[in-house]
């Protein structure tokens, strides 16, 4: 029967936002004597000022973690993930409550931590393997393995600031890859370097976890915690939403989001023109099952409910959906049939309806709209900006995540009718 | 059914003031070596003197202060030979200052590694003492070199000369790297939320060095000698030179006042290091 080896206990933990430090140092005073008598959280009610620039990052986080289980943590940007890691890794305290660990512990919030770039591959190793925790010996008893595991044999006795990019993460996850702790704790650190890479890592960590030893690994990569975890928690807003079997929590996850903006009302200050001519009033994406949703599998057919408002008759409209990447830019935009065209909107209110694949490759992209009067030079009545947020799954409706392999560069996946011919 | 737990690790939200750590710390002693073995393999890579500066820069300073200080101020030197003096000076002091100076920015240089990984946190400003120690030897060597060839070149019936209580150097040593790691432990911790104390810091320790016989023999400040007397360096460097050059005294009852006093100072340091431990990672 396997028991407990990381009991997390009510564990709270409370950011002061902006300022470094409060307003006064009266404030400080106050504050350093609340918090020497262990009073800081009373202390904080008392004040309304301070209380403004506080937010709790968790709040009340309690499960456990039992011996050879691998658990994903799932949730959001801001739901509390990578504050309740770094207080795993103990790279920062919680504000209340306690975490009982059983066992040697190692934390992977980065690859490469303390890496120099003056010193050598072979220096590097040990420096970086003794900061995750290795002894001296082991890293010798290892170090053949893990120059060779990190594919740059040639260079090791090279300062690693001469190695590529690629070169460093590589060096950086073999000595990682070797950490052997009873139980590990992962970041996302899947998340960088190439497709191949990810592969290398997901497949260390299958290793990790079949040989019997507790993993907790935090990603929003939901191929990755489908497929490595038993056993899931997802966070939200700093508290336990849900916690259970890898699949149910995966599945809630999917759904969350689209329960918050179920009416998907489009407040009046987002439109970032506005001629106060037209407005567009509600947005929701629905998928084939009538349900709405605003996480996409790759390849899904979709259709966006748009309500919009006219305050006058516009003769010869043009209506625009756009998708935007992170980076600010336009993925691509649609006008439909209304291309070359335009169309006539009465004075009230309109409904429409979008059905399209965005055929977007995974990421996070936002939505954009825009209603323009053809009539007046394509005056722009209502112009909204990344109003709703969407993510792209790696991987599609029946957890088919081949199509990375091929045609995974760029934003959005054309699919072009090819011929081919041999020349004889 | 009851599992008998013996937690390896309990992370509570406070930890007590004077949480030391030594035996923690002492498990990651490999890591302080690795750091050390960093800091001064890594400071004069693609210089073209490389390892030479270790001795160019003390020999520099020592050239600087002898005409500044000695043939233009011609500030008393209590009767030492102005080269011996001032390199003598020079090599102690430059021991404590950098100590001071690189312990001080402990928690703001260091802030990507603390972000990431957790190890005992005074592994980092131990590492930059242990560093800079080795260092003083190095120049302690120039300071030799010096001593002789002021007995056989210069000076043939020359007294500055060792003696029997230079056994006593590690101890002052000790002192020095105590009081230095206290106060920049205090320095990296205050930094943390009041930046401008990184600024003052290479301002303060120039003005300590005016308050220490470094370039000047602490018999100068005359009716102000109380200056000299409160601060716990000037025994050291007394001591220092006693050691080396036999010239004044050991005043042992000023060491036993500058090792209390760097004691007190690293015990204060240490408690607040572990303060802003707590919570250093929220506010940088």
């Amino acid at each position: 029967m396997s028991h407990t080896v990381i009991d997390i206990n009510n564990v709270s933990k409370l950011y002061r936002l902006g300022a470094v430090s409060s307003k006064t140092l009266r404030d400080d005073v106050g504050m350093w004597f609340a918090r020497i008598k262990g009073k800081e959280q009373e202390y904080l009610k008392i004040g309304e000022e301070v209380k403004k620039q506080l937010m709790w990052a968790l709040r009340d986080v309690s499960f456990d973690i039992k011996d050879g289980e691998v658990l994903g943590i799932l949730g959001k940007n801001g739901a509390g993930k990578s504050t309740l890691l770094k207080i795993l890794s103990r790279v920062t305290k919680p504000t209340t409550g306690e975490i009982k660990i059983k066992g040697r512990i190692a934390s992977l919030l980065e690859v490469g931590t303390g890496f120099h770039p003056e010193l050598t591959g072979r220096e590097n190793i040990f420096l970086n393997g003794s900061i995750l925790g290795m002894s001296k010996a082991e890293i010798k008893k290892n170090l053949e393995e893990i120059i060779a595991f990190s594919g740059v044999e040639k260079y090791i006795d090279t300062p690693v600031k001469r190695y590529s990019s690629g070169m460093y993460v590589r060096l950086a996850f073999a000595v990682a890859a070797h950490l052997d702790p009873e139980i590990l704790i992962v970041d996302e650190v899947l998340a960088v370097g190439d497709f191949e890479f990810q592969k290398k890592c997901i497949g260390k960590m299958k290793d990790v976890s079949t040989s019997g030893r507790t993993v907790v690994f935090v990603s929003h990569s939901m191929q990755a915690v489908k497929s490595l975890c038993t056993r899931a928690v997802m966070l939200q807003a700093g508290v336990v939403a849900k916690e259970g079997n890898v699949n149910d929590v995966v599945d809630f996850y999917l759904k969350d989001g689209a329960e918050q903006i179920k009416n998907g009302v489009i407040p009046d200050n987002a439109s970032k023109y506005n001629s106060g001519d037209a407005k567009f009033k509600t947005i929701a994406i629905i998928n084939e099952k009538g349900e709405q949703i605003n996480n996409l599998y790759f390849d899904q057919l979709i259709t966006v409910q748009l309500e919009l408002e006219t305050y006058r008759t516009v003769d010869e409209c043009v209506i625009e959906l756009g998708f935007g990447n992170s980076e600010d830019r336009f993925t691509f935009t649609s006008t439909g049939d209304m291309a070359g065209k335009t169309i006539k909107l009465e004075k009230g209110k309109h409904k429409l309806s979008v059905e399209l694949n965005p055929k977007l490759l995974p990421g996070d992209y936002s939505v954009y709209l825009g209603v323009h009067d053809m009539s007046k030079t394509g005056l722009t009545l209502d112009y909204v900006e990344k109003i709703f947020d969407i993510t792209v799954y790696k991987f599609t409706a029946d957890n088919n995540s081949n199509f990375l392999f091929n045609a995974s560069l760029g934003k959005v996946r054309q699919e072009g009718k090819w011929t081919i011919t041999q020349n004889k | 059914m009851a599992i008998e737990k013996n937690w390896d690790l309990i992370v509570k939200p406070h930890s007590s003031w004077f949480n030391l750590n030594f035996s923690e710390t002492w498990r990651y002693r490999n890591l302080v070596l690795l750091f050390v073995k960093r800091d001064i393999v890594a400071q004069y890579k693609q210089t073209i003197l490389g390892p030479i500066w270790h001795i160019l820069q003390p020999a520099l300073t020592t050239l600087m202060y002898i005409l500044v200080f000695g043939v233009v101020a011609k500030l008393s030197t209590d009767g030492s030979p102005k080269l011996l003096f001032y390199s003598s000076g020079v090599v102690l002091w430059s021991f404590f200052s950098t100590s001071l100076i690189n312990t001080s920015s402990t928690f703001i240089a260091n802030a990507h590694i603390f972000g990431k990984i957790y190890f005992p946190r005074l592994v980092i400003p131990i590492s930059v003492v242990v560093a800079t120690l080795i260092r003083f030897f190095i120049q302690l060597f120039l300071f030799i070199l010096i001593i002789i060839y002021w007995k056989f070149f210069v000076d043939e019936s020359s007294n500055f000369l060792p003696n029997i209580t230079v056994i006593l150097l590690p101890l002052l040593l000790i002192i020095m790297g105590i009081f230095a790691l206290g106060c920049g432990i205090i320095i990296s911790s205050l930094t943390t939320k009041y930046r401008d104390l990184s600024i003052f810091v290479s301002f303060g320790v120039q003005l300590i060095m005016y308050l220490t016989p470094v370039v000047y023999s602490a018999s100068i400040w005359g009716d102000y000698q109380w200056i000299m007397d409160i601060n716990p360096l000037t025994y050291i460097f007394e001591s220092f030179r006693y050691m080396f050059m036999s010239t004044g005294a050991i005043n042992y009852y000023g060491l036993v006042y500058s090792a209390i006093f760097a004691i007190i100072v690293f015990l204060i340091g240490t408690a607040i290091f572990n303060r802003v431990d707590k919570s250093f990672m929220d506010t940088v």
